[in-house]
């Protein structure tokens, strides 16, 4: 062992960007485990959608409730909106990673915005969707698929409301964020979930 | 300081009891928190096999003592109790305890998420248990619970009540347990390992624990979907999941739930066969034959057990035959290759047959009795001729329950002087195996020739047909037979823990690293580690000086040749 290597820091793009250059902790791998977990359930409800849709004698609401063209412009808007608040969250890490807290705590305060709107924006889908959970595999998978969309991300708005007001209280700088990294990788699996859980929903009814 | 000095030493026996109940129900050590799985899913096993003796006192001879309904309920509870509350805890009881030792770690990567998949493995298990006192009574639709039975359709003369909300709620929870559970594990595995132990060099014991976690990690999820599904469909929806009269799919449930349930047998078995190969690396004083194919084999086993859920569908015409009969066909390779490597290691070795040996080369028969039978089913016209008979249910309490739960017998004989200091009573143990051993063969075997003359199963009464009645008579008493030797376990275990001789740090003169900390071990695990070089680092300290300069002698030390490293990393003590 002659030859003592020079420390060399090797950088993968990816892993860089995702979770920054430092070691990655046990928290940081829990929640990455735990996140796949959270695939694998939403892959069960959304395989039981594809399976209802492409395989029954009743699909469409049974009591006759049809969405108009006009319904899908909120429902887009709140797409975009939701998928979009990955990058502010995005940024927050990028920003503690730098020390820089009170970027972080604007990046996350804008996620927590939006996020909340959103699911004031689900409670009215659900108040105007006409349609009841009892009427047929349409109506049953779809509050079944928002509802459990809609409890990911107010999860992910608590653990990251949490961590903002650790934020607040002086927690966190370039070292130590592991609980930022964990709810940005978080926010993005709930954003990217939404995508896969609201497309079928809203073209499989047209 | 001065209390908790003085609590230690106090002459009030109450103060110091609810200290030591405080200290247990507030633990996050993951040997206290693996014992209390042993503990708890090993009562949970004691109600299943308490069910199962229902069931067959009811079988012995034809007639009715039970109703078809209490039937129904009781074989439910039976297959549910044994598989989520004990064959799945009992693994994750090994995996808590002895994987963190195994690589040398202080603790698992989260200690509280482990005391917290505990607490709700208990509250989701007593949720099942205390259905029975649900109006309605407990869930009877069958551990698998296929609908439309799950549902009240109106066609089904008594819909099931209160308890089947109750069990699909409780294995909610026992999933959250076991994901909670798996996360832990994995990242303990990946990130707490001590320095030195590679990959490469991880016991056996804890490279099963590593693909079960996967195992787990991947497919309980999507058994939780269908759980949540069957909840919404029976409060709500009205079937539009499930029941075809609303829309709805029975297949889709199959489908979901055997996604889950398939890979689930191997989280059953694979702790059970780390256990076993660890025991072959002791007790017959050789490494384990071909480690590197064992955990290739494991890996194997964990992929193919992802590809074929659908063998359990065969019947329904609901799934592409050809892919699912040879994707289980091929499962058997894997499988055939650890079976190889067991015998391999047995072959030539200074073998001596403890109780928890006997329990190893118990678990090789019957296991690869139960394989074979899998394999028989795997052919699509086999399985149309013996679907639901009673040769299915001999073949897989072959494999994952009485094979499982002989790996776990192995287990406990082979780590209770860990765990408590004391060895367990040798003679009881082999009384204890020899009536189980006789016991679950009269029951099991004696299934699979009922079967193979067309008994069905899930049925209470059954016609007088030609050798029907002394059939059931034999598995009647060998029914009996087993739970003789469970008691005699049970009276070992207390025994034991009482008059049991003292073990030292190393009874067993063990390869892996739990063996080289104090029994039972301190609450920090480790107070110096031994070098690792190996994946039998324990070896190495014995042995190591000795063989230095034997050329026959070769460690495995991952992907290089291992001479090298070992060279060089003595050259580097000695420099």
């Amino acid at each position: 062992m002659a030859a003592s290597a020079i420390p060399h820091k090797r950088v993968h793009p990816v892993r860089s960007f995702l979770v920054g250059d430092e070691p990655m902790t046990t928290g940081l791998w829990g929640i990455i485990f735990f996140i796949f977990s959270e695939i694998m359930f939403f892959a069960g409800l959304i395989a039981a959608m594809l399976a209802l849709h492409s395989d029954t004698l009743i699909w469409e609401p049974t009591n006759g409730a049809h969405r108009v063209e006009g319904d899908h412009v909120l429902p887009i808007l709140f797409t975009v909106l939701l998928v979009s608040t990955s990058i502010p969250m995005q940024f927050a890490a990028f920003a503690i990673r730098k020390g820089n807290r009170k970027a972080m705590l604007i990046n996350m305060a804008i996620v927590l915005v939006v996020g909340t709107a959103f699911i004031i924006n689900q409670y009215f889908e659900w108040e105007h969707a006409g349609f009841g959970i009892s009427d047929g595999p349409y109506a049953a998978t779809f509050y079944t698929l928002t509802g459990f969309h809609g409890a990911h991300v107010i999860g992910g708005l608590v653990f990251i409301f949490a961590q903002w007001l650790r934020g607040l209280l002086g927690h966190f700088d370039a070292k130590r964020n592991t609980a930022i990294e964990a709810a940005t990788l978080y926010w993005h699996f709930v954003g990217f979930v939404w995508l896969l859980v609201i497309f079928p929903l809203v073209f499989f009814l047209s | 300081m001065a209390t908790l000095a003085g609590a230690q030493t106090s002459t009030y026996a109450g103060a110091n009891a609810w200290r030591v109940i405080l200290e247990w129900l507030t633990t996050v050590d993951h040997k206290k928190i693996g014992i209390m799985y042993l503990w708890t899913a090993g009562a949970f096993g004691l109600v299943g096999m308490a069910f199962s003796l229902v069931m067959r006192t009811e079988l012995a001879q034809t007639g009715t003592i039970i109703s078809a309904e209490t039937y129904n309920s009781i074989f439910t509870m039976h297959g549910s109790v044994m598989i989520f509350l004990f064959l799945l805890p009992i693994g994750a009881a090994f995996m808590n305890y002895s994987m963190p030792l195994q690589i040398g770690a202080l603790d698992m990567a989260f200690p509280r998420i482990n005391a917290l998949s505990f607490w709700i493995f208990l509250f989701g298990g007593v949720l099942i248990t205390l259905s029975f006192a649900a109006e309605g009574g407990t869930a009877s639709a069958g551990w698998t619970a296929y609908p439309p039975v799950t549902l009240d359709t109106g066609n089904n003369a008594e819909p099931p009540g209160a308890g089947m909300d109750m069990w699909l709620i409780g294995v909610i929870l026992l999933g959250q347990a076991s994901i909670f559970g798996s996360v832990n594990f994995l990242v303990t595995i990946f990130k707490m390992r001590a320095p030195g132990m590679t990959m490469w060099r991880l016991p056996l014991f804890t490279w099963t624990t590593l693909v079960t976690g996967l195992l787990i990690l991947l497919s309980t999820p999507v058994l939780a979907a269908a759980l949540v599904l069957g909840f919404i469909d029976r409060n709500g929806a009205g079937g539009a999941f499930f029941d075809p009269a609303a829309g709805g799919q029975p297949l889709l449930w199959q489908n979901l739930f055997w996604f889950y349930s398939h890979p689930a047998v191997y989280i059953m078995i694979l702790p059970a066969m780390g256990i076993v190969s660890d025991v072959f690396g002791v007790f017959t004083r050789r490494p384990v034959f071909g480690y590197r194919s064992m955990v290739l084999a494991l890996v194997g086993i964990g992929l193919l057990g992802f590809i074929v859920w659908a063998h359990h569908m065969f019947t329904t015409g609901g799934v592409f035959l050809p892919f699912f009969m040879g994707a289980t066909f091929l499962i058997a390779v894997p499988t055939g290759v650890k079976m190889f490597n067991w015998i391999t290691t047995m072959w030539r070795g200074s073998n001596i047959f403890p109780t928890a040996m006997l329990f190893s080369v118990g678990f090789l028969m019957l296991f690869l009795i139960g394989g074979i039978t899998g394999v028989f089913h795997a052919a699509v016209p086999v399985d149309f001729a013996l679907h639901d008979t009673y040769f299915v249910v001999g073949h897989f309490h072959y494999t994952m329950s009485i094979a499982a739960t002989f790996g776990f017998l192995a287990g406990c004989y082979y780590w209770f002087p860990k765990m408590f200091g004391k060895f367990m009573n040798e003679g009881l143990g082999k009384l204890h195996f020899w009536l189980l051993f006789i016991g679950v063969n009269l029951v099991f075997f004696t299934q699979l020739l009922l079967g193979l003359d067309g008994m069905p199963r899930r049925i209470n009464d059954y016609v007088a047909n030609p050798g029907w009645e002394l059939m059931n008579m034999l598995i009647t008493i060998g029914a009996f037979v087993s739970a003789a030797g469970m008691m005699v376990f049970l009276y070992n275990v207390f025994y034991s823990l009482k008059w049991g001789e003292r073990a030292g740090s190393d009874p067993w003169e063990g390869t892996t690293l739990e063996w080289a900390t104090t029994s039972p071990p301190p609450p920090h695990n480790f107070d110096s580690l031994p070098e690792i070089r190996s994946e039998r680092p324990l070896f190495d300290l014995r042995f190591g000086e000795r063989l230095q300069d034997d050329p026959h002698y070769h460690v495995n030390n991952g992907h290089n040749g291992g001479g090298a490293k070992q060279s060089s990393a003595s050259a580097r003590e000695e420099g």
